[in-house]
């Protein structure tokens, strides 16, 4: 019997998140060039779409259920996930890189005494062994790296690894296991939702504005163009340390590193932090005055304007493409 | 309460990484370390903890002798004492973890904080690796947190919004940007630092996890184009985006 790789998935408010479909892929792949047997695990209560799990190359899919696993709880998620891995003997284990799979990872890795590399953007296999690429120093310098433990984790950064439907395996199955007393010694109460927004780390395409825009109060500019777009409102540190934006909108060093397919950066000069956190995106769009500032270096297409004039038009051109 | 903090010695974000000869870790030469940003928050949080219930704040790092300047940073803003746990060699998470649950539990902490991951290998594991060696509760990238008795109720940041999280002490917080305002080392507190004691001893010596291969830049972006000075060149902006780049 061929060893076994894990899928961890995620889902919220009982619903499987788009990245869920990435880590399943990820096994799916890695299985068939490491020759192991498919596998994933979703904790959780009543999960809505989870039959769509079973259409990307993955074996049997175990859902280990329990209402007040609804939502995350460190310590009862940490209890069961790692029980189930022992259980079916796992060699690797894959995690999307997200908040509750980068605080998992680490603390399923020391459960099973294995390592675990976080936030990786690509791999190979070289002499039966993952090589994980991942970026360091907020994106200024990748590294490649491997696991010399027996049990390997990684986490993958959203968005990098496409979702891929596969012919549904013969073993293609959901298991219900029925948690009997989970341990919520550590658990989450209430989720505190931002209001309306789509979330930097997550967005397919990103809208930030910087202190080109002069004032908090023509952000609504930043926020109209991001709506039109259907995507995230972003923010230069400069912007958050004035206390304009929340700091959760912040990208760059010390705040998110993204990876979208559209960036669009608004009034912001692009300072060498700004730059490691969103440099690897597919496309980028500078709107700055000044045609020496350093994002034009790195931007895809530019317009050396005045961000408070060129954004209206913007907006309302892209709203006519759309419609 | 013992409270531990621990910091680490990182590049300034400012620092234009070049990558080393050995093709494995950055060229060092002209390079400034600091405090790393996150544990700014991390030991702020911990005098605020200090200050509210009284005890002791013991500040660890794991490193060469030039992590003292950081250990330093941290006795200037109001920490106790200082614990180098000395290596000079470079170290993964997971050992850097097992060096400091095995000081903490020396130092009988039953709180612990450090900043939710280092500006240099942007991790975000030591803490939860940390607690579980511990067998402390742990509750990672707080913006905000309240103790009272031995519960801990703290909000954590996640995709789209915040989750409300209640646990209990002993355990390990790790502080994202937005749990507070660190304070400023006033001169007196530079000066008193000074005479604050930095104990040395050699961290626990353990395996890494994970090897690096080879450390490389990423890819060079190319400049693109630029289309126009004001709002004449929108259309061309959105003909671009939506025919050739195919993002919109």
């Amino acid at each position: 019997m061929p060893n076994k790789i894990l899928g961890i998935l995620e889902q919220r408010e009982g619903k499987l998140k788009k990245v869920s479909f990435e880590v399943l892929s990820v096994v799916s792949n890695l299985a068939s060039r490491l020759n192991l047997e498919p596998e994933a695990i979703i904790v959780g209560n009543e999960i809505e779409n989870l039959d769509e799990a079973l259409n990307y190359g993955v074996g049997k899919i175990f859902h280990l259920k329990n209402e007040n696993l609804a939502n995350y709880s460190p310590s009862g998620y940490a209890d069961v996930i790692s029980e189930q891995a022992k259980e079916l003997n796992t060699n690797y284990l894959v995690f999307p890189n997200t908040a509750l799979g980068r605080d998992l990872a680490p603390r399923i890795s020391v459960r099973l005494n294995g390592g675990c590399i976080v936030d990786c953007i690509s791999y190979e296999i070289s002499n039966g062994e993952v090589i994980a690429t991942r970026p360091v120093y907020a994106g200024k310098a990748l590294i490649d790296v491997k696991l010399k433990s027996d049990i390997k984790i990684i986490t993958i950064r959203p968005n990098v690894f496409k979702p891929q439907k596969k012919e549904k395996s013969s073993t293609a199955s959901i298991i219900v296991k029925d948690i009997q007393s989970p341990n919520l010694k550590t658990r989450t109460i209430e989720i505190k939702k931002s209001e309306g927004k789509l979330d930097v780390a997550e967005a397919d395409i990103i809208v930030s504005g910087g202190r080109g825009l002069k004032g908090p109060e023509n952000f609504y500019l930043v926020e109209n163009l991001a709506e039109s777009l259907g995507a995230a409102v972003g923010a230069s540190r400069a912007v958050v340390d004035a206390g304009w934006r929340p700091h959760n909108e912040q990208v760059g060093q010390t705040g998110k590193t993204v990876s979208p397919s559209l960036y669009i950066a608004c009034g912001i000069s692009g300072a060498i932090q700004h730059l490691a956190g969103m440099s690897s995106s597919k496309y980028i769009v500078a709107i700055n005055k000044d045609k020496e500032a350093p994002i034009f270096n790195i931007a895809d297409y530019g317009i050396a304007g005045d961000v408070l004039e060129i954004l209206p038009k913007l907006t309302e051109e892209i709203k006519q493409i759309k419609s | 309460m013992n409270i531990a903090v621990c910091v680490s010695h990182v590049p300034d974000t400012a620092t234009r990484i070049v990558i080393g000869k050995d093709e494995k870790s950055i060229d060092q030469s002209g390079v400034t370390y600091i405090i790393n940003p996150y544990d700014e928050f991390a030991v702020e949080e911990a005098l605020k903890t200090k200050e509210q219930f009284g005890g002791e704040v013991v500040v660890i790092s794991v490193g060469s002798d030039s992590s003292k300047e950081t250990i330093r940073k941290a006795l200037a803003m109001g920490a106790d004492r200082g614990i180098l746990l000395k290596d000079d060699s470079p170290r993964d998470s997971f050992s850097v973890a097992k060096a400091l649950a095995d000081e903490i539990k020396n130092q009988n902490c039953e709180l612990v904080f450090m900043g939710k991951q280092s500006v240099d290998f942007d991790n975000s594991i030591t803490g939860q690796i940390t607690s579980e060696l511990l067998g402390y509760s742990c509750i990672t990238i707080v913006v905000d947190l309240k103790i009272e008795n031995n519960k801990i109720i703290a909000e954590r940041e996640i995709e789209g919004g915040k989750e409300v999280v209640e646990s209990e002490l002993p355990a390990v917080i790790t502080a994202q940007k937005g749990l507070n305002e660190p304070r400023y080392a006033s001169l007196k507190g530079i000066m008193a630092a000074k005479k604050k004691v930095i104990e040395e001893k050699p961290a626990l010596q353990v395996d890494n996890l994970t090897e690096i291969l080879k450390m490389k830049k990423p890819a060079p972006k190319s400049p693109g184009r630029i289309l126009g000075s004001d709002s004449t060149a929108v259309s061309e902006l959105v003909k671009l985006l939506h025919e050739e780049a195919k993002v919109i």
